[in-house]
């Protein structure tokens, strides 16, 4: 069965060190699973309008719900996002705001980042991971962060082989060592709140 | 009246209009609320309903009272709610306060009942925030029994025991107010409504339609389980909201202000991105007969549709030009919505239709009492 592997980049500039990062990780999971992989990139950039609107109207227009829908259907996400002020930038968080709460519950995350220093590289650790906490995934040990160093000629192999190491993770992860827990649209007809109606006679 | 009911529903915002700065006063704005209302039974609307809240910037903290005030000013309007707390309201007040409007209006009351969406009101009331889904269960528990029965016996959890209460005024003619229960995001308030076999109304304004077609669904199939009928014969209201013009462009340029300075969507989407995206219709009375006739489409038959056209800061004097436009399109909306409409699919409730419902099933039951005994 194909893995589905959605890469979240939410550079803001064209021709991101984000979304080129972005396409390091993914290319590296193509080499690594070949085939059986389905790898689809997507830049927040062009959904700016549609993530502030969703804020304020309380839901998704089309493309952004498409998105939504990638992410309900992926098996692992892979996520880069410039460091601006110590951490992500407000569109970044703007658009998990306007995500469903539940719906990445359970899936093996990949979380990376790049900044204009290498002094912003903890902030994958301090900013990022918390909210991929509060959103109930599985992000892999290793975050991956780049700086412009790392694109320089004595920094590539530093960052090649985190990469390779952080991909190494999620597809171990994506190998059956999953929580087992996913996100569910189910109504549940047996909650309390639901047998108190049905059946208001039940003993407490 | 068809088989199908239409009217308006406000929540009594006050509103700058963005357009000249002005804003109306709580006593201009209640008056207008009277003079909507009025104004719906003239073009041949058949409900008026009102939203309850208690935050500053609206007015209709007490429905029942304004209600009166209507009823007595009216022949044939139903008076409703959208909706009426059912989490926040002392459950045997709303009885008591309902059964006297059913009573002065001569039966042309029906109830909207819901959560109420935010959380400050709670405190006002003595409640707490955190249980609103119990409140609305336990409440109406005890609501339906205080109208059923007339010696009630009881004891729950989010307020004192009664013993041997009877509810007055009893409900006229022996038949409470027809409840809806309205919700946007509770599938336990759409279990209520399939369990007693209540009405289902889902405010279809400012979401997409899927939002409102899953718990519609969700209502319809439990309906069904609670053995009240078929799915497609589940009692489902609708919202929906339009600003119309003949033209449709001089719709649109006059809307525009009001749509971009809006409470709830404002300075968000563009005017045509959140007409495509919602219920919402700004155009000629075609396209908004159009676009209501498709809500059959997405959500089935259904029997009562209300349109939002009051808020936003939009003038008494454009709102009354609405509903001059909606009473053109009223006749339209009705053999069209007739036309579709499968027999079995029960008609909109009313006083009337409930009494004598209520009178064939005694007359059954007592023809099949004879039977047994003869």
């Amino acid at each position: 069965m194909t893995t589905r592997v959605v890469a979240l980049s939410s550079g803001l500039s064209e021709s991101s060190s984000s979304t080129l990062l972005a396409g390091r990780i993914t290319a590296a999971l193509g080499q690594r699973l070949g085939a059986e992989v389905s790898i689809e990139t997507v830049e927040l950039r062009p959904l700016a309008h549609e993530i502030i609107d969703a804020s304020i109207t309380g839901f998704a227009a089309p493309r952004l719900a498409h998105v939504h829908d990638q992410l309900r259907e992926a098996d692992a996400v892979v996520v880069v996002t410039p460091i601006y002020k110590a951490s992500y930038p407000g569109l970044f968080k703007a658009f998990f705001d306007a995500l469903d709460q539940d719906l990445l519950i359970g899936k093996p995350v990949l979380l990376a980042a790049t900044g204009g220093t290498a002094r912003h590289s903890l902030a994958l650790d301090f900013a990022l991971r918390p909210l991929f906490a509060y959103l109930q995934t599985v992000p892999v040990p290793t975050g991956v962060f780049a700086s412009p160093h790392d694109w320089g000629s004595e920094g590539t192999g530093a960052l090649t082989s985190r990469v390779e190491r952080a991909v190494d993770e999620l597809v171990s992860l994506l190998a059956g060592a999953g929580t087992g827990r996913s996100f569910s649209d189910d109504i549940d007809l047996f909650s309390e709140t639901m047998l108190s109606i049905s059946d208001p006679h039940r003993p407490e | 009246m068809s088989s199908m009911q239409f009217g308006i529903f406000t929540v009594g915002d006050l509103t700058i209009d963005p357009t000249t700065g002005s804003i109306p006063t709580e006593n201009e704005k209640l008056k207008a609320l009277v003079t909507i209302a009025k104004k719906v039974e003239d073009i041949g609307g058949d409900v008026f309903a009102v939203g309850e809240h208690h935050d500053s910037g609206f007015v209709p903290p007490s429905i029942s009272t304004l209600h009166a005030f209507i009823a007595a000013q009216t022949e044939r309007l139903i008076l409703s709610t959208s909706i009426a707390h059912i989490t926040t309201n002392d459950p045997v007040k709303l009885a008591e306060d309902y059964a006297t409007l059913q009573h002065l209006s001569d039966g042309r009351v029906d109830l909207v009942l819901g959560r109420g969406n935010t959380a400050q009101v709670y405190p006002w009331f003595g409640k707490d925030p955190s249980k609103g889904v119990e409140l609305t269960i336990e409440n109406y528990q005890l609501l339906r029994r205080l109208w059923d029965e007339d010696v009630v016996d009881w004891e729950g959890k989010f307020r004192t025991a009664l013993q041997g209460f009877t509810s007055i005024p009893r409900p006229l003619d022996g038949v409470s107010p027809f409840v809806w229960h309205g919700s946007i995001r509770t599938p336990e308030v759409a279990e209520i409504a399939a369990y007693y076999g209540d009405g289902y109304f889902a405010n279809n304004i400012f979401w997409p339609k899927e939002h409102y077609i899953r718990l519609i669904n969700f209502y319809r199939q439990r309906y069904a389980h609670y053995g009240h009928g078929t799915p497609e014969q589940a009692i489902v209201g609708l919202g929906g909201q339009f600003f119309m013009r003949k033209n449709s462009q001089d719709a649109i340029n006059e809307f525009r202000p009001y749509f971009d300075n809006a409470p709830v969507y404002g300075h968000g989407p563009s005017l045509e991105d959140f007409q495509a995206q919602t219920p919402l219709t700004v155009g000629s009375p075609q396209e908004v007969i159009e676009k209501t006739l498709a809500f059959a489409d997405y959500f089935g038959d259904y029997q009562r549709q209300m349109f939002l056209i009051d808020h936003a800061g939009l003038p008494l004097k454009t709102v009354l030009e609405q509903l001059d436009l909606l009473g053109e399109i009223l006749p339209t909306l009705r053999a069209e919505f007739d036309a579709r409409r499968p027999a079995d699919v029960p008609d909109a409730p009313t006083h009337a239709a409930r009494v004598a419902a209520r009178d064939a099933k005694v007359a059954a039951e007592a023809a099949e009492k004879e039977g047994v005994t003869a």
